[in-house]
């Protein structure tokens, strides 16, 4: 009973995240080569966005929404990577120089 | 502390605004004493969660930001009606031009939209609130205390300056030091949380409570247009969120990230910015489709032409909007590739509405038109929208751009898109609704005077813009010289902004005159309508539908009435509503506090009405209110009162 009543699963998900910020200031304190600095950027980024999406937003939570689901994420990757891929764009590999 | 950073000096004007806000709140606080209506003012609108009052009061708001928004605009255009005017200084005018664009996108035609929605969303799609009613109040006063935070920024410490779009390195510390675009961060931080909840809580109240037999295919155009546009919020918002966060770094913290030293880069504001902006664009225009959608089915006796070809423009208007942006700064220095690019995407967007524009000529061919004022606004707004459409691709070009860009033929096409595509269509959506809402029609004989001075003098107004920004007037200037020959084109718009403002005042007597005189409608559907929010009984009750109605088709209340089959088939049950709460309010006025404080870096008093947003929080949170029950026999002695029988 008071294991239900506990969000034991919100509060793991908290600290998980508070760790993966913290994580990823070794970039700024450590003295890493910058691959590296990548590397650790762009794995503490992917596993944050997944716990949010799994702890917090409850993906695959119910079956009968997959379709909206998969379509929200499509739609959310397309807006996503739209601006990313497009800044880029405009001021790094379309810059006039 | 220093008190001297609150002042705004020397103009009379400013001086004259103060003294008129002063009055006018006190006016408010002793009319509300003296009829002694404080107790009504709290319990049936600042805790309400019906969203129908939550519309009401998101409409009042716009109304009073569209006339605020509207002196700014003629003090622009006073100012620039003759050659060496002296009537506001440079810095004034700076300020004035700025607060106009705020206002009336984000302050105006947003909470008019978003109002329209509240009150007709949950009726159209047959549901009985939307599917979070005390997140809808929250979403309210965090947009209204938003609104205020900027509106006082007028005569406390200084208005934004820098343009709508504030635009670094000017927006910056370094060279706007005043608090104005502290202001700026903070006021739009502040309602653009409030839009983003609304955002999602109209994307599940349509995905998730539809009448019976709904289906998607089967909505009514409207609730299309809004469930898009919401989909457009939820991810275009959150763009304008870290932005606006990242410019208050820099602002109060002493970040770098958009200064051009220590690695900050100023264009990449512009850039952000429009990540959002362009979106936002279709944020107000696609629900003005959806509700020209509407009156011209319903004025045309007809139902909508090609309908799966209007969803689809509509999809694919929201999927291009985020693809345009760069459209905005082509001359910033990107290379031909990338403004190629962005042409074409841009000129894309306009196969889609035109798609629109010919489904609704269609719809209204072989129709029996009635010219109700609402109508007149719809049939208004194809011509001219479509004069702004095609300047629209005038300006997409890129190499023609470096020709317009930043000149009053911009200004002139922008006006020309979005006063017909956001101003006219809220206008004509307020009509059409009123009767829905207060139970009595607007007079159509006022309303039908105001339309031709407003649509008359619109054209009057924008349409010598397009020759001043050929001639090579530039935006933003708040003077010039005689030699130019601006002069006689600016008197002309100046002189049609005086009949604007004259068709918008001829406008609210009509609602003021037909309050006291009009016959009321006892008939809750006068305009023969076809979608469900007719079938509920005008003025609506809480409940909205004492009964669930049951959905076959698209029309379906036109359907019934054609086929004398009642829409309602089940029992009166008793019906579960949810309680009024104080809570979003107080949030409301606590978010104002903060964002005051820290406009003005009182660091204490900031952190303290922070912890009192987040106790506010967490006391919503752990809220045990589970609603009330209205019973069956009350239900039914409601509805005998509204409409004479059962059922």
């Amino acid at each position: 009973m008071i294991k239900q009543l506990f969000p034991i699963r919100h509060v793991m998900g908290y600290l998980a995240s508070l760790v993966l910020s913290a994580a990823a200031l070794i970039v700024i304190y450590g003295d890493l080569s910058h691959a590296a600095n990548v590397v650790v950027l762009t794995v503490t980024a992917i596993i944050q966005a997944s716990l949010q999406l799994f702890v917090f937003m409850h993906i695959g939570e119910s079956a009968d929404t997959k379709k909206e689901l998969y379509i929200n994420i499509a739609y959310a990757l397309f807006v996503g990577l739209i601006t990313l891929f497009g800044t880029l764009f405009i001021f790094v590999w379309g810059w006039y120089a | 502390m220093d008190l001297e950073k609150f002042k705004v000096h020397g103009e009379p004007l400013i001086y004259g605004a103060m003294v008129s806000i002063a009055l006018a709140t006190i006016g408010i606080l002793v009319g509300l004493t003296y009829f002694k209506k404080w107790g009504y003012l709290w319990r049936e609108w600042l805790t309400t969660v019906d969203h129908k009052k939550i519309g009401v009061m998101y409409i009042l708001a716009a109304l009073l930001m569209l006339f605020r928004g509207g002196v700014d605009a003629m003090m622009m255009r006073l100012q620039t009606a003759a050659p060496e005017m002296k009537f506001l200084d440079a810095q004034h005018y700076n300020e004035v031009f700025t607060t106009h664009g705020l206002i009336m996108i984000l302050f105006m035609a947003m909470p008019f939209i978003i109002g329209l929605m509240n009150v007709i969303i949950p009726l159209q799609i047959g549901a009985r609130d939307v599917a979070f009613p005390r997140l809808n109040a929250v979403s309210f006063w965090l947009f209204f205390f938003g609104a205020m935070l900027l509106n006082i920024s007028f005569v406390i410490g200084g208005s934004p300056d820098a343009g709508w779009s504030a635009y670094f390195p000017l927006a910056s510390l370094e060279f706007s030091p005043t608090v104005g675009n502290n202001y700026y961060s903070l006021a739009l931080q502040i309602s653009g949380i409030g839009t983003l909840i609304t955002g999602v809580n109209f994307i599940v109240t349509i995905l998730k409570m539809r009448a019976p037999g709904m289906t998607l295919m089967k909505m009514p155009m409207f609730t299309w247009s809004v469930l898009i546009t919401n989909i457009i919020i939820v991810f275009a918002f959150p763009v304008l969120t870290v932005a606006l966060a990242l410019m208050m770094f820099d602002r109060l913290f002493g970040s770098q990230f958009f200064t051009m030293a220590n690695g900050g880069m100023d264009m990449l504001w512009a850039n952000l910015f429009w990540v959002w902006g362009h979106p936002e664009v279709y944020i107000v225009i696609l629900p003005a489709f959806g509700i020209y959608s509407e009156i011209i089915a319903t004025f045309s006796k007809k139902n909508l032409y090609g309908y799966t070809s209007m969803v689809f423009s509509m999809v694919i208007i929201s999927l291009l909007s985020f693809l345009v942006w760069a459209h905005h700064f082509y001359t910033m220095g990107q290379g031909v590739m990338v403004n190629s690019f962005f042409s074409i995407t841009t000129m894309a967007i306009a196969v889609p509405t035109g798609v629109k524009i010919f489904n609704w000529l269609f719809t209204l061919r072989k129709g029996r038109i009635t010219f109700t004022t609402p109508m007149l606004y719809t049939l208004a707004f194809i011509p001219i929208f479509t004069i702004g459409g095609v300047t629209g691709v005038m300006l997409a070009m890129a190499s023609a751009d470096y020709q317009y860009h930043n000149t009053m033929f911009l200004v002139a096409h922008f006006h020309y898109v979005l006063i017909p595509g956001a101003v006219f269509a809220v206008i004509a959506g307020f009509h059409y609704w009123f009767p829905k809402v207060f139970g009595f029609r607007l007079n159509e004989r006022l309303g039908k005077h105001a339309f031709w001075w407003i649509i008359i003098s619109f054209n009057v107004t924008f349409f010598p813009l397009f020759f001043l920004g050929l001639m090579g007037m530039t935006r933003r200037m708040y003077t010039y010289s005689e030699e130019t020959g601006f002069g006689p084109l600016n008197m002309l718009s100046f002189a049609g902004a005086v009949g604007l403002a004259i068709g918008f005042v001829l406008l609210v007597y009509n609602i003021y005159w037909s309050t006291r005189y009009m016959p009321r409608d006892t008939t809750s559907d006068p305009w023969d309508g076809r979608t469900l929010e007719w079938a509920t009984p005008s003025p609506i009750p809480a409940y909205n539908f004492a009964v669930v109605p049951k959905v076959k088709s698209l029309d379906p209340f036109w359907e019934a009435k054609q086929k004398k089959v009642s829409l309602f088939e089940d029992k009166i049950t008793k019906i579960h509503l949810p309680n009024n709460t104080g809570k979003p309010f107080i949030l409301g006025v606590i978010f104002f506090f903060l964002g005051f404080f820290l406009v003005f870096s009182m660091w204490v008093p900031a952190i303290v009405a922070g912890v009192g947003v987040i106790v506010m929080l967490a006391a919503m949170s752990f809220d045990q209110d589970h609603g009330f029950y209205v019973s069956a026999e009350e239900v039914i002695a409601t509805e005998k009162k509204l409409r004479g029988e059962t059922v």
